[in-house]
């Protein structure tokens, strides 16, 4: 697998696979897509990575535990039912808001903080699993 | 439509429960991985088959056109693909493991939480 | 009385289980001294129930509590009418004596705090048994009882005859409680009332019941268990294992006659009938003769006193089960007088033991000049057992054969059972009192000196009360036994018997037994000797019974479990896919409703065939595999074109969702395959192979029937409708599936990828038991091994 080419193309084709995910994800509310397709998208480009050019260095890019993200994801989700304390309504009701930036009207929801939540719950757990089994693969 | 995916998801279970009664982990895994297929095509056929048309609200009506598929079925089997995912990949990992500590795949020769020749639990007080 | 009495008496009933919570606490501060706090405790206790002496006297009946569950009338509620008063004096009475005692008694022990913990637990379930007025109250309060004596019997948990004992406790009136606990259901059902005080109206009710049988047999299981009716006697003298402040206060003084107090409370309402009166009479009777016949064989003084409580608790079941105005009072009277004179006794042997070192009757003699104070109490205790004037045990014997005397058969049978029954208590009474402390100075164990006042305070207390309630017997009556026997009689009753002889047949048969009495204890050596003759010549009993019963049990259980777990993956697979085939097919088949033939659908087309072909290809391939890459491979081909299912059939979410995970099963499962020298191809026998297909088609089969039959009935579009309805206008999304997924269904989702972020710590866990024993290599090739890897990276 660890070809030079593959090796060369893997950091970009990962780069692009979780911007892609990213746009999979922003766009899932209305479009298909969403948090669990997103994020397995961005796990499956941490696998590749890692198939790639090692697991070592994915956790160097990714910075963070994958775990720990796992659990900063299902914290948000959560934290994100709880915002609409603040409103009066019960958990886990949808609130929106509407500011413009730079002219433009940005659609901003607890619900969008929710599937950002599950996005990184999926990314952390699955790319977890994908790098710990590809180390074990090589040892 | 439905009968055709009927007949689809019964050779799906048929061949997922044929695998889980092999005595080879393998086997069992990759029966586990075909029975998430079935049991979600099962949902989805029991939710109804539409053709082409996704559950998504055009640009200017305010509901569903009568021909889009139904979405609460899509949104059970969506969760339950991610899940049964991360379940096959737990399985997968426990195989593994008890290949490296019991030295076999048949789950016949793994006997370690219930060993051959049981011990008769005490008698005393 | 007063506005704040229901609080007052809430406080009360909960007064001991506070106690228990500091009494460790205490008992580190203070050592053995903390016992004279937490008598504080009963002692309050007493002093309030005191104060409902004069209402109860003038037939008052005071009740309250707190509604619970009103749906159901379960309440926390309690009844103080004359039965429940008594016994609520008399258990913080000796309530307090026995923790002083206590204190004394197990000073120095390093659990003291723990035993002080459990005595005051018990306290408060004994008391709750007694006050309660809701049935559920009274359950949940008498499995506590039996708890607590589990507890205490145990309390020396080293010694294996302590766990024998408590364990054979806790069962035999566990399972007892069990069966109170159906009875007072069958009882709540006949008539739809769940308080005793309401009961109380429903006698006739109850009695003419066809399941008044039932009700009472289930009544009588928890009462004979408890109260150690023969055959369910054995408990108790192994009870005594327990330390004897345990003994002196659950296992004479008070729980044992919680199956009394039962029997008593529902006199009313499942007595005056010829089941009650055959049964209980003759359970009592021989509960009585057997208990006596057995103390005589015993030379332990603990086991003397325990037999002779079986026996008594079998003469107050008799008398209660006579139900004439006389033998509830003798009962009545009987009860206070033995739990006075027992509990002492017992204290008093236990004062023996800790002080001489034994409790071998056989090896006391000539403590009279060594212990007179506890001479003193054990003689009141032991005339007052004996039915000697001018103790209360006296009036109690003289209202029993005032009760049981007439001359038809079955009552001279009964009159001859008491006769013999209170001559063996009477040679056992004066064994206990007299034989430690008469006759010539025995050496032993350790030399004998009085004991400290905490310790025969107690049993000294106890002669005293039972002397002076019998001196002034026109003041006891009136304040304890009158409405005590109105109580149990369930109409109003005067007791009247007093201390001055009267010439008639009661006194006669007084004079039989201690006559009787006189020449039995002068025998006492003999009968014993033939006594264990005889219990050697039959070898067998309920005790050793019971060790059978447990250990076939454990091997039946054993056996069960072998059985049905074999150990084989494949078994239970078998047994699993088997169960769901039938409850697929077997209803359809049962009930006739099996679809209808499918109409072959008209528009398929060829892609979509293709797609399902692919799927079934790659479904036989992994059947048929021969190598395991190939069998991964054909896996990931039906995984894929499931996915094009979902996309042919308008699930785009779906499909990309399928792909994505196929992708990385198909990865992962090469990257751990590589790593398995295995053959996915399989090994079973042909024979076996048929057998694993037929299951599966049987439930392949049934799957796709069910789901035929699902899809021919009118689809119901609510919630598809509701969705559709509110995805855009409400929740602001046009992707419904998503909208759904983080919005309508929110909370549902967190609890997924909480299952998805568990999943992957268990499977992180799973691999990293393995790294303490595989050195872990980087796989990095541009990055030489770092020492400190290993930490860094997981």
């Amino acid at each position: 697998m660890r070809t030079v080419i593959f090796r060369s193309i893997a950091p970009y084709l990962t780069s692009l696979m979780v911007l892609f995910s990213i746009f999979v994800l922003l766009r899932g509310h209305n479009e298909p897509g969403g948090g669990f397709i997103g994020g397995l998208i961005a796990a499956s480009a941490l696998a590749i990575y890692g198939i790639a050019c090692g697991v070592a260095p994915v956790r160097r890019a990714i910075y963070f535990h994958p775990m720990a993200i796992s659990a900063f994801g299902l914290f948000m989700s959560a934290m994100a039912g709880v915002l609409s304390v603040f409103a009066g309504v019960p958990y886990m009701s949808g609130l929106w808001i509407y500011p413009h930036l730079f002219g433009v009207e940005v659609a901003l929801s607890s619900v969008l903080v929710f599937d950002i939540g599950v996005y990184l719950v999926v990314v952390g757990a699955i790319g977890s699993i994908a790098l710990a089994l590809e180390e074990r693969d090589r040892d | 439509m439905e009968p055709i995916f009927a007949i689809l998801v019964g050779a799906l279970f048929t061949v997922a429960i044929y695998l889980f009664l092999s005595k080879h982990i393998i086997r069992v895994l990759m029966g586990a991985a075909i029975l998430g297929n079935a049991v979600n095509l099962l949902i989805f056929t029991a939710g109804r088959v539409t053709r082409e048309v996704p559950p998504i609200i055009g640009g200017d009506t305010d509901t569903l056109s009568n021909a889009a598929a139904n979405p609460l079925p899509q949104a059970l089997i969506l969760t339950a693909i991610v899940i049964s995912f991360s379940f096959f990949a737990f399985l997968l990992v426990l195989g593994y493991r008890a290949f490296q500590e019991l030295h076999t795949d048949n789950s016949d020769e793994m006997r370690v939480a219930e060993p051959m020749v049981e011990q008769s639990p005490p008698a005393g007080y | 009385m007063s506005a704040a009495a229901p609080g007052a008496t809430f406080i009360v009933l909960m007064l001991p289980f506070l106690a228990a919570m500091i009494a460790p606490w205490l008992t580190r501060r203070l050592g053995h001294n903390a016992a004279w706090l937490l008598a504080l405790a009963p002692l309050a206790i007493f002093i309030h129930f005191l104060g409902f002496a004069t209402d109860v006297a003038d037939g008052g009946i005071v009740t309250g509590g707190f509604q619970w569950v009103p749906s159901y009338n379960v309440s926390f509620s309690w009844l103080i009418d004359g039965l429940s008063l008594t016994f609520a004096l008399l258990i913080s009475g000796i309530g307090t004596l026995i923790i002083l005692y206590s204190g004394a008694y197990l000073m120095g022990n390093a659990q003291l705090g723990r035993f002080f913990s459990f005595m005051l637990l018990f306290m408060g379930a004994m008391l709750g048994v007694v006050i309660s007025d809701s049935f559920l109250m009274l359950f949940v309060y008498w499995e506590l009882t039996s708890i607590t004596s589990f507890l205490l019997i145990g309390f020396d948990h080293t010694r294996e005859a302590s766990r024998r004992a408590a364990v054979q406790a806790l069962v035999v009136t566990g399972g007892g409680g069990l069966a109170l606990l159906a009875g007072l259901l069958v009882i709540w059902n006949i008539t739809g009332v769940t308080q005793i005080s309401l009961l109380l109206n429903y006698g006739d009710e109850l009695r003419n019941s066809p399941f008044y049988l039932l009700a009472l047999f289930l009544v009588l299981g928890g009462a004979f268990s408890k109260s150690a009716q023969f055959p369910l006697h054995f408990w108790l003298p192994n009870a005594m294992e327990a330390p004897t402040p345990v003994s002196a206060y659950l296992h004479s003084a008070t729980m044992v006659k919680a199956g009394v107090y039962l029997l008593m409370r529902f006199n009313p309402v499942l007595g005056d009938t010829v089941w009650w009166e055959t049964i209980l009479p003759v359970f009592g009777g021989t509960t009585l003769i057997v208990g006596t016949l057995l103390a005589i064989r015993q030379t332990d003084l603990k086991l003397m006193l325990a037999y002779t409580t079986v026996s008594s608790l079998g003469l107050l079941v008799m008398l209660t089960g006579f139900g004439s105005e006389h033998a509830i009072a003798a009962a009545v009277l009987y009860l206070v007088a033995h739990s006075l004179f027992k509990g002492g006794l017992f204290m008093v042997a236990g004062l023996i033991d800790h002080e001489a070192g034994t409790r071998d009757v056989t090896k006391l003699g000539g403590l009279r000049k060594a212990m007179p104070i506890t001479f003193v109490a054990a003689m009141a205790a032991a005339i007052s057992m004996a039915g000697l004037p001018p103790f209360i045990g006296f009036l109690a014997k003289e209202e029993i054969y005032y009760a049981l005397w007439a001359t038809d058969p079955w009552s001279l049978a009964f009159v001859a059972v008491a006769v013999v029954g209170n001559g063996l208590m009477f040679v056992i009474g004066f064994a206990v009192a007299i034989k430690p402390f008469f006759g010539p100075a025995v050496k032993t164990p350790k030399p004998a000196h009085e004991g400290p006042a905490l310790l025969w305070l107690g049993p000294l207390t106890l002669g005293l009360t039972a002397l002076v309630a019998a001196l002034v017997s026109p003041f006891t009556h009136r304040f304890i036994s009158s409405p005590m026997a109105s109580a149990v009689a369930g109409a109003a009753e005067e007791v009247t018997i007093s201390v001055i002889p009267h010439m008639g047949p009661a006194l006669i048969l007084s004079i039989v037994t201690i006559i009787f009495g006189i020449i039995a204890y002068r025998m006492l050596d003999h009968l014993r000797a033939g006594m264990a003759s005889l219990l050697a010549a039959i070898g067998w009993g309920p005790d050793r019974g019971f060790d059978q019963f447990i250990s076939g049990l454990v091997r039946l259980s054993g056996g069960i479990t072998r059985f049905i777990q074999p150990g084989r993956l494949d078994i239970y697979m078998t047994v699993t896919f088997l169960m769901i085939a039938a409850a697929l097919i077997g209803p359809m088949a049962w009930y006739g409703e099996w679809p209808a033939m499918p109409v072959w659908p008209e528009d398929v087309q060829f892609h979509e065939f293709v797609v399902f072909a692919i799927v079934i290809i790659g479904l036989l391939a992994v059947i048929y595999a021969r190598d395991r890459l190939t069998a991964i491979v054909s896996l990931g081909i039906q995984g894929f074109a499931v996915a094009l299912i979902f996309m042919l059939f308008g699930a785009p979410d779906l499909s990309f969702t399928q792909f994505m995970v196929e992708t990385l099963a198909v990865v992962i499962l090469a990257l751990v395959m590589t790593r398995l020298k295995l053959h996915a191809s399989d090994h079973r026998p042909t024979a076996q192979k048929l057998a694993d297909m037929s299951v599966a088609i049987a439930c392949g089969v049934g799957f796709t029937l069910y789901l035929m039959a699902v899809t021919q009935q009118p689809f119901n579009t609510a919630l598809s409708d509701f969705f559709s309805a509110y995805s855009k206008v409400v929740a602001h999304g046009t992707n419904v599936v998503n909208v759904i997924i983080v919005d309508f269904r929110g909370t549902d989702t967190l609890g997924e990828i909480a299952v998805v972020m568990v999943t992957g710590l268990a499977i992180l866990s799973l691999i990293r038991i393995r790294t303490s024993r595989v050195k872990v290599a980087d796989n990095d090739p541009d990055l030489p091994p770092a020492p400190d890897q290993t930490a860094e990276v997981r």
